[in-house]
This record gives C-alpha cells, sequence and structure tokens, in this order.
C-alpha cells in the first residue's frame, strides 16, 4: 500500500513542478471579495432567520427565556407529542412542564428504541439567518448525531443571540469545533428526486419546530 | 492500469447515441421539465446573492490554487486523517478501489452495504464488484433507488432519474418492494422508499459513501445531501468507508465557507440543502467505530500535466452546465454513454481514460457558453472542449465530415491565390441558397450548423479585392 501511495504521489509530483514552499503564500493571496459579515440589526436578522425556516416548512414560535418550558410544553402538545427525548445536558430550567414526560436519551438507547420514540429536544451551537440553517456539533445539549437522526420529529431551542446572518459568519463560529462531528440543518428532509415535487420528509425528522428564544 | 467511467469505454459514439435518445419522447419531455424546474430555482436563489461573481471567482482559485499543490495537500488530509483514527487508502485505478473495498467488508465477515449517492462509486462500478463478491449493495438516496431497483444508468449528476415519470417509478416500486398496492403521487413513493430503507439504516453494519468536500488541514469529510440517507449511512453502521477523488480536497474548513453556499444554490436551486454532515475520523460513543477513506487517482493525476485543460478537476459536481446545456436538454444523460454526463462530462470522460475512448464527447457541443456562465467554480468548459477537439484531431480521431472540411480549408487558407479563388467559387455556389441576403440553410453535414444560425452571404467583393480597387482608384 506504501508504494502505491508513493506511486500516485510521485505521479502528481512530476505532472505538476510546482515548489511546496509557495503554498503558503499562495493560499493567502486567493482573492476573497464576497460579503463575510452581515448588516441587519437584530430584529431583522431574526425575522429573516424566521421567514427562511417557515420556506422550508419547519414551524417557528418565539418566547422569552422565562416562558421556556411552558412554550416546550405548548408546541409539543401542538404535535399530540407527550414523551419526547433529551440529551444528557439540557437544563433543568426547561424541563419544568409536567406534562411532558422526557426520556433521557444517552449511549444506552438502541437504534431500534430510539426509532420507537416520537422526537427529541436539543440545543444547538450557532444558526444562520440568510439560509435558514442550524449548526450542531453534538455536545452534551445536542446530543449524539443518532438522537437528532431517528426520531421523526425535532424541536431545536435556538437563543436570539445564537443567530449570525451570513455562512462566513457561522463558519468562523464553527472553526473552533472544526474536528468534532457537525451538522447542519436546514428544514425538515425533503427530497426533489420524483419529477422534481418537492416533498417533505424522507428519512430524517420528517417535521422540525425552531424556538426562537430571548436570552 | 485500468481506469475505468462506468461503462464509457464500450459505450457508442455520441451521434449514434443521440439519435437513439432523441426519438424517446416521454425522456425528452421528462428532461425538459425538471432541467426547467431547476433553472428556474437557481436563477431565483443566484438573484438574491449581490456577491455571487466574488464567490464563484474565490472558489475558482481555492480549486486552482488546492490543485497546483494537490501533492502535499493531499499528504497533509492524510497526516490529519489518521490521527484522529481514520485509516486512509490510496487506489491508482478502479480495479485497486474495488479490492480495497471489497476486503474492508470481508474482514468484518459482512454480506451487505448502505451507500450514499456518490457518482465515485458509479465511476468504478462498485456495485458490480461488490455483487461478484457477494455482497450486496443497497442505494438508498432515492432516485439511486429507482436507477438501482430499475437495473437503469443514471441520467443527471444531482437528479440520476429524472427521465423517469411517477408512473414508472410506481410500476418499478409495486414489484420489487413486492408492495400490494401503492398511491402514484410523489408522496407515496417516497413514503415507500422510507420504510423499505428504514429497515435497512438500523441494520446493516457497513456504510459506504463520497465526499462532496475533504479537508486538508483537519483530515475531515463533509457529505452534502438532502434527504436524510447520507447522515444514516454516515452515522449508524458499525464501519464507514469513503471513496473520495483526489481532487475533492480543499486546504482548510474555513474555505467550507465559499463552497456551502455555492453548491446548493446551483446544485438545487436551494439556498441551503437541508444536511451536512462533517466529520473527523472517529468520535468516542458517536457514529461508526471504524473509518476509511480510499482516495482514488483512476486517471485524474494525468489531468494535472496539462495546465489548460487541468480546471476540469475543479468540478463540484453540481450539475448546474447540464441544466442549461441546450444539447443535453435534448438527448438527456444517456446519450453521453458515461455517467458523467453534459458539458462537464464531455470534459470529464475522455480525459480520465486518457483521450483513449469517447472522442466523439468533445463534439457534443454547439460551443455556446453557458455552462461556462452557470458554473461555479468557473471552469471554462468551452475552452476545455476546443482543447479536447484539437488532442482528438492530432490523434486522428475527429469525425470524417469535419476532417474532410479542415483539410480543404487549411488547402484553401495557406495560400492567397487559393482564397482569392474559393471566394469566387463560393460566390458564385452561394445563390441557391440566398434569402435576403443572408444564408439561414447550409446543404449536407453543414445543415446542423445553420439550424440556429443565419450566415451573411458572402459579399460581391472581398476585402483585398476592395483594397486593390481602392488604391487604383487613388492614383488614377
Amino acid at each position: 500500500m506504501t508504494s502505491l501511495r508513493t506511486e500516485i504521489l510521485e505521479k502528481i509530483r512530476r505532472n505538476l513542478r510546482v515548489a511546496p514552499e509557495q503554498r503558503e503564500q499562495d493560499y493567502a493571496a486567493i482573492a476573497r471579495e464576497y460579503q463575510h459579515s452581515g448588516k441587519l440589526a437584530l430584529e431583522s436578522r431574526l425575522e429573516l432567520f424566521a421567514e427562511r425556516l417557515r420556506d422550508y416548512g419547519a414551524g417557528v414560535h418565539r418566547c422569552s427565556n422565562q416562558q421556556l418550558s411552558s412554550t416546550i410544553a405548548q408546541v409539543l402538545a401542538a404535535r399530540h407529542i407527550h414523551r419526547i427525548l433529551i440529551p444528557p445536558g439540557i437544563p433543568a430550567l426547561w424541563l419544568a412542564t409536567p406534562e411532558i414526560e422526557f426520556v433521557a436519551g444517552g449511549d444506552g438507547l438502541t437504534y431500534d428504541e430510539l426509532d420507537k420514540m416520537q422526537g427529541v429536544l436539543t440545543a444547538c451551537t450557532a444558526a444562520i439567518a440568510l439560509t435558514g440553517t442550524i449548526l450542531l456539533r453534538h455536545s452534551p445539549t445536542e446530543g449524539s448525531r443518532a438522537l437528532t437522526l431517528i426520531p421523526d420529529y425535532h424541536l431545536c431551542v435556538v437563543f436570539e443571540n445564537q443567530v449570525l446572518e451570513t455562512v462566513p459568519e457561522a463558519i468562523r463560529h464553527m472553526e473552533p469545533f472544526s474536528t468534532l462531528p457537525i451538522t447542519t440543518i436546514s428544514g425538515p428532509s425533503a427530497t426533489s428526486d420524483i419529477e422534481m415535487t418537492r416533498i417533505k420528509g424522507v428519512h430524517g425528522p420528517r417535521i422540525l419546530d425552531v424556538l426562537l428564544t430571548k436570552v | 492500469m485500468t481506469v475505468r467511467v462506468g461503462n464509457a469505454a464500450l459505450a457508442p459514439d455520441f451521434p449514434e447515441a443521440a439519435k437513439k435518445q432523441l426519438a424517446n419522447a416521454q425522456m425528452r419531455h421528462n428532461v425538459r421539465y425538471a432541467t426547467d424546474v431547476i433553472r428556474a430555482k437557481r436563477n431565483r436563489v443566484v438573484a438574491e446573492m449581490p456577491d455571487w461573481e466574488a464567490l464563484r471567482e474565490s472558489a475558482r482559485q481555492i480549486k486552482a490554487h488546492t490543485l497546483r499543490h494537490l501533492n502535499t495537500y493531499l499528504e497533509q488530509f492524510e497526516k490529519a486523517c489518521t490521527a484522529a483514527g481514520g485509516h486512509v487508502h490510496w487506489a491508482k485505478d478502479a480495479d485497486e478501489a474495488n479490492t480495497i473495498i471489497t476486503a474492508i467488508i470481508k474482514s468484518h465477515g459482512e454480506k451487505e452495504v448502505i451507500k450514499i449517492k456518490t457518482m465515485t462509486s458509479d465511476e468504478i462500478r462498485l456495485n458490480p464488484a461488490l455483487e461478484a463478491e457477494g455482497i450486496t449493495p443497497f442505494e438508498t438516496d432515492l432516485a439511486d433507488l429507482i436507477v438501482q431497483l430499475g437495473n437503469d444508468q443514471p441520467s443527471h449528476i444531482v437528479v440520476p432519474a429524472l427521465h423517469r415519470n411517477k408512473t414508472e417509478i410506481r410500476q418499478l416500486f409495486l414489484e420489487k418492494m413486492k408492495l400490494e398496492n401503492l398511491g402514484d403521487k410523489p408522496e407515496d413513493l417516497t413514503e415507500a422508499a422510507r420504510r423499505y430503507l428504514r429497515e435497512k439504516f438500523l441494520r446493516v453494519k457497513v456504510g459506504i459513501g463520497g465526499a462532496n468536500f475533504a479537508i486538508a488541514e483537519t483530515g475531515s469529510v463533509c457529505v452534502v445531501e438532502s434527504e436524510g440517507n447520507g447522515r444514516m449511512c454516515l452515522t449508524l453502521p458499525q464501519v464507514f468507508i469513503s471513496l473520495v477523488g483526489i481532487e475533492k480536497i480543499i486546504p482548510k474548513f474555513s474555505d467550507l465557507e465559499v463552497f456551502l453556499q455555492l453548491l446548493p444554490r446551483s446544485a438545487t436551486g436551494e439556498r441551503m440543502n437541508p444536511y451536512n454532515s462533517i466529520w473527523t475520523g472517529v468520535s468516542p460513543n458517536d457514529g461508526p467505530k471504524e473509518f476509511h477513506v480510499v482516495l482514488l487517482d483512476n486517471g485524474r493525476s494525468e489531468i494535472l500535466a496539462d495546465e489548460k485543460t487541468r480546471q476540469t478537476l475543479q468540478c463540484i459536481r453540481c450539475a448546474a452546465c447540464l441544466n442549461v446545456c441546450p444539447v443535453y436538454r435534448q438527448t438527456g444523460g444517456h446519450a453521453y454513454g458515461s455517467i458523467y454526463s453534459g458539458p462537464i462530462g464531455a470534459i470529464v470522460t475522455p480525459q480520465l481514460q486518457s483521450m483513449q475512448h469517447s472522442q466523439s464527447l468533445p463534439y457534443a457541443s454547439s460551443l455556446c457558453g453557458a455552462c461556462y456562465d452557470a458554473c461555479p467554480v468557473k471552469i471554462n468548459i468551452p475552452e476545455v472542449l476546443i482543447e479536447l477537439r484539437g488532442k482528438v484531431v492530432a490523434a486522428g480521431g475527429a469525425p470524417a465530415s469535419e476532417k474532410i472540411a479542415m483539410k480543404a480549408a487549411s488547402f484553401a487558407l495557406s495560400s492567397s491565390q487559393r482564397l482569392a479563388a474559393a471566394q469566387k467559387l463560393v460566390r458564385i455556389a452561394q445563390w441557391p441558397l440566398l434569402h435576403d441576403g443572408t444564408i439561414s440553410k447550409l446543404p449536407g453535414f453543414l445543415g446542423a450548423w445553420s439550424e440556429t444560425r443565419n450566415m451573411r452571404a458572402i459579399p460581391a467583393e472581398s476585402f483585398r479585392e476592395w483594397w486593390k480597387h481602392r488604391r487604383k482608384d487613388q492614383h488614377s
């Protein structure tokens, strides 16, 4: 295998004839004239985020930090969900609602057990207004990748100060976590493979609700 | 070495294959409808980006830069991926990649794999290679599932089953999924696919996918998708294998800020596709316990040698060039005889095969330039097509009619007396073709060229003749 590697790299080197020392200098010279940061004030940014999410068919609700647990209960009741998975790091304050049974979604659950659950409640790391995107780094408040994938419903709490305007702002924000698993979510799963008709919900969660929360 | 691009080496010439496809009215209708829908969506979401051109230029420069330093970036990727617990393999060609992947699956005693949509696996014909070893691959992208169940070939890079309508798909699902009854709404068909695949997602132990981007700095792989089948395949199995063409490398994590803006808007006309997954090696308690990357050459390192055509490898497989191409929109993808169709297929396929096969593909274009305008990484496809036509001609492989025309042109243009004589001749010969001073239909094989173009008549006097007379007039 090592000889194969050498053979391929040697061929590339021969065909390129470029001094490797130039690399960093070359990279720094790449033009980046595109828009890096946003220009919108907070409220316009939040409105744009909500509009883009609705455009994907996601539900959007707004509340204050104090109303968080009661809003969670209302949103879940409207979806007829009474039991919901939570990752281990969800603050107790969110869960102060007797109507809902919260199930710890730790490592102990099998895929089949996750498949039998109605939904999952998580936090996120950041969000992008321009594209209606939520970014997860699968921290203890966001849960493992399987947790936000197998159940059919995802309720995600996004704090207002987590909403960035542009893609470059979000990628720079995620840089410190770049070697952790990262998932970006823009609306419920979808396909347009049959006659270009967009259908919400294939394999990932078919329903996505976002709780946009004032800090 | 066996460089393989699907079955392209065995495919008939484009004109022959296209003639057959053009007779299929249903297919042409489906292709035109689908490409119209994607184009309209793409144009809308591109128009709302004030910095679109700046993004394209940055993407072009990042890709060109990476290709110029590809060897060191590949080594950096290998080092970072290995440090994070991944295993990196190098495959010179299709057979080597298939052997490596088969051996990994067999080492776990597994007989089934679930697959994320990957054109690269179609390129190396991975599925038949797995089946020959007693391993069953399950395609999990809806369109790829339709292609696989129908024993069909992909006809588009992003929506491979766009040549099939819902009635055909319903019939296929009823038969292959052994269903009693099934509606024919796209929703019903999608629900059937969900039920069919879910059991496999939760049970099968090995997943295989490609990569949209492989990040040298971190050793991470990024998969861009819509349905969630990608997340299922790369999260739930015990073992995951990424088959990565060596041109998929980007230098840094932060470079995603450019490509994650360009790719979804160009490919599906969405501001962002539903899911992106980025991961690095293996993570404790999350995702597969074993992760392999197979870095595939299969002819790519040869393409690097030519600075004019190297830009071919900048491609991020968005298929925007297919959707705008007047040739693709008429013939569909199958006429190209390669899994890579449309304008990008016309330049990728022959080059991967070192110009040994698919020599008619560089001619499958009117050089109208729509592909170049649509390309998010600014590959100058017409320029590469012309360069490749030059290579085909040099190898003696140009179409016969063009060879005769070029020989005649060379004879006439290489002497001023002959040119003058030829002009006189054409002036006489053109009169049956003239209508109000223009020629709108040329005879014989030139007819195809004049189908969409009008030509001004050859004037009564050439510039040289006018110049000569003018000087005489001045002197007299």
